[in-house]
């Protein structure tokens, strides 16, 4: 009787110091499960969702104070993604947090800007460039067209232009059964 | 080496429909109203405009400067005037624009001056430099730069020449081996010295023989040892892995190139405009076109870069219940969206289509799984697997099952007994997958740099609260050291608040500054000065006292000017 309780008893203190051990040792910084959502999230850095940016609100999400649908950047696809990746049911974009638009880039009239910066400070990834009193552009293939910047020009001289298809962005069309009449 | 061939996987043999427009000598298509020349010739690459509307060119000037690595020159096909660069629709699947130079030929076809370039005398940089200032790119319809594909000169054994043309229709290649085989033989020669490889085959298809005697005719002559090898006709025996197996047994892996195996292909077409381009120091300007199809005279044409099709059709003469052009063959070409697209250096064939000759195929009905497409892909895929995850939008899958291996030469969707458009499918998947890509790394880009402005406004926050703290500290050691007459104020409370001591501290220094300051034109001064002094001090109380009475709201808007008079009246 003794014994057994002594095995038992030294069993699971050898797996208590070993599983203890591994705690420490194979011990996973950060929130992996923030990082899984921060990759599906566009990066657009926008804040429509609520959340100073993307990372902030994915860690909402992995914190349960966020619901899935609150990205319209992300479309109705990320809602999806996040939805498999979360196993969580699928719901259509929040219509409070916007809706899915064409991407776009902010394009600023030179000729109207005043050089005030508010701009610059405004844009989440820096791609404004420009100095005080001086005039600013954007630099187009860093512009992730999330509209900070639109809201604090004092002259509105930036606007949102949809990005144009080009031949190498161009993509085949999902293939459709066309429908004829029976001759 | 000997003459063993060997078998690639799969392949299909299509009806060939080669003798309508092979009959027919190349014929030199007349010149145009006007040419369209695409800035843009594929959808690899650009060219940078360097003419102007209005401007006159010759024939074979440069209009369009390389841009980036995958670039190649582009030249005025005939002399004339440029009235236009303007978007103009391309000959691609998509209909969009590109920007064209449109020049108004003048008829004259006056040459730019050209002379024969010297490649033994040139080192090989520049000789590829060359062929880049030429405008030289793949001639099967690729397009590839052929100074890129020419690489870094080492470790190329075989050069494989492609005279295989195995679509249907096409006989622009049959037609250029027949009538110059010479010309191709000698531009063989020059890439055989500029990649460096020992061996130079040509590989032909057997329903070619015309074209296998011309060239082994020329292959004799020439005493370069040239092996012409006619291989047999199974589509698509004229793609690059397939050609390169059959004549050399080799394999190449998924991710791999020909020259990773030195190995290296060349159409027969490139090696010609190899050959003008380097004996002839002309540029690439016109190629060899077929016209067939549902048309009264089919045959092929020689023409210029930048013809309209609407135009050159007319040379073939379409039948009246012509109802769409492909452009290539039709196996891997495209309808075009429209006719007044221009030809570009790719445009091998074009052909006009009936519901007769090209019947629309039978709806698509479900896959039953027989697996017949996985029999005929000649890249060894699974092509029922991939429709599936194609269909259901699961790229990651379809990946895995190596998806970019295609080469889209349609045998599954010939083989299909379901009649399914798996070519679309893959297609479909390619675009969507590299969208994502591009999606993913703007993404990834983004997050970096919202990361590290993040960080910088953190630092710059740090920064500025360690100069404030440091003057802080300066001013408050300062203060301890010497100055007394602050010392009631900053002493009543210390260290209770720093913030109010220093802001006290600089109120007792502001006071003391200004006990300091007299006027300094008070001295020494006359008796008339004096008096004036005085005079003028009197009118000031007088006014002062009459002021606010005058005028209800005093210094509303000289708030300056009121200051001053309390100064005065206060001393």
């Amino acid at each position: 009787m003794i014994t057994a309780l002594l095995v038992m008893a030294g069993i699971a203190i050898v797996l208590g110091a070993a599983l203890g051990y591994a705690a420490i040792r194979f011990r996973v910084e950060g929130d992996p499960l923030v990082e899984k959502i921060d990759a599906i999230l566009p990066q657009t850095q926008c804040g429509q969702c609520g959340f100073p940016g993307c990372k902030p609100y994915a860690q909402a999400i992995a914190n349960g104070e966020a619901d899935i649908n609150q990205c319209p950047p992300g479309g109705d696809e990320g809602v999806r993604k996040l939805a498999d990746l979360l196993g969580r049911e699928f719901k259509p974009l929040s219509e409070e947090h916007g809706i899915e638009k064409p991407k776009a880039v902010a394009v600023i009239d030179e000729q109207t800007c005043i050089g005030c910066t508010l701009c610059i400070q405004a844009c989440p990834v820096d791609a404004i460039v420009g100095a005080a009193k001086q005039m600013h552009t954007v630099v187009e293939p860093l512009c992730t067209g999330c509209e900070l910047c639109v809201a604090p020009c004092p002259v509105d001289c930036i606007a949102m232009v949809p990005i144009a298809e080009t031949v190498q962005t161009w993509k085949w069309k999902y293939p459709v059964v066309e429908i004829r009449k029976a001759a | 080496m000997i003459g063993r061939l060997f078998k690639f996987h799969g392949g299909i043999k299509p009806a060939a429909h080669k003798d309508e427009s092979a009959k027919a000598p190349i014929r030199r298509a007349p010149l145009p109203a006007r040419l369209i020349v695409p800035l843009r010739q594929s959808t690899r690459a650009t060219a940078t405009c360097i003419v102007e509307i209005g401007q006159t060119v010759l024939k074979g000037q440069c209009i369009g400067e390389p841009e980036g690595f995958l670039g190649t020159a582009v030249h005025a096909p005939t002399s004339g005037t440029v009235v236009d660069i303007a978007p103009h629709t391309m000959a691609h699947a998509s209909a969009l624009q590109t920007r064209c130079v449109v020049i108004e030929p003048d008829g004259e076809e006056r040459w730019i001056e050209h002379a024969p370039f010297d490649y033994h005398g040139a080192s090989r940089d520049e000789s590829l430099a060359w062929l880049r200032a030429c405008g030289i790119v793949g001639m099967g319809g690729a397009t590839f730069p052929s100074h890129v594909k020419l690489g870094k000169g080492a470790g190329i054994e075989t050069l494989i020449l492609n005279g295989g043309e195995c679509e249907p229709w096409i006989t622009c290649d049959d037609r250029l081996m027949r009538e110059r085989a010479a010309d191709i033989l000698a531009g063989a020669v020059i890439l055989r010295e500029l990649i460096g490889a020992r061996e130079m085959v040509v590989g032909i298809e057997d329903n070619k023989p015309e074209a296998i005697a011309a060239m082994q005719d020329a292959a004799a002559a020439s005493g370069h040892g040239v092996r012409i090898v006619p291989i047999p006709s199974l589509y698509p025996a004229g793609g690059e892995k397939q050609l390169i197996r059959v004549l050399t047994g080799i394999e190449i892996p998924y991710g791999k190139l020909g020259g990773d195996y030195g190995v290296q292909c060349f159409n027969v077409g490139t090696a010609h405009a190899v050959y003008r381009a380097i004996a002839h120091g002309e540029p690439l300007l016109s190629r060899i076109v077929t016209l067939t199809g549902n048309v009264e005279d089919a045959g092929n044409w020689e023409v210029l870069i930048g013809t309209p099709i609407e135009e050159l059709l007319q040379l073939a003469r379409p039948k009246p219940d012509t109802d769409r052009s492909i452009m290539g063959g039709p196996m891997m070409g495209f309808a075009l969206p429209r006719l007044d697209v221009p030809i570009v250096k790719g445009s091998n064939c074009i052909i006009s289509a009936s519901p007769t000759l090209f019947p629309p195929p039978p709806p698509e009905q479900p896959c039953i799984r027989c697996t017949e497409c996985a029999k005929a892909c000649p890249a060894e895929l699974q092509p029922f697997e991939l429709y599936w995850f194609g269909r259901s939008k699961n790229f990651g899958k379809a990946q895995e099952y190596n998806l970019f291996d295609c080469i889209e030469c349609g045998c599954c969707a010939y083989v299909c007994p379901s009649h399914i458009p798996l070519v679309d499918y893959f297609r479909f998947s390619k675009s969507e997958i590299w969208a994502r890509e591009r999606d993913k790394s703007a993404a990834d880009q983004a997050r970096e740099r919202f990361e590290f402005r993040n960080f910088r406004q953190e630092r710059e926050k740090a920064e500025k609260a360690a100069k404030l703290a440091a003057k802080a500290a300066e001013t408050r050691a300062k203060l301890a050291e010497g100055g007394e007459a602050p010392a009631p104020k900053t002493a009543a409370e210390p260290g209770e608040d720093p913030k109010k001591a220093l802001i006290a501290a600089a109120l007792a220094r502001a006071q003391a500054q200004k006990a300091e300051v007299k006027p300094q034109n008070t001295d020494n001064l006359s008796a008339d000065k004096l008096a004036e002094i005085a005079d003028i001090e009197a009118r000031r109380l007088a006014a002062a006292v009459t002021a606010p009475a005058a005028d209800a709201t005093p210094g509303a808007d000289t708030p300056a000017a009121t200051v001053a008079v309390d100064a005065e009246s206060r001393n």
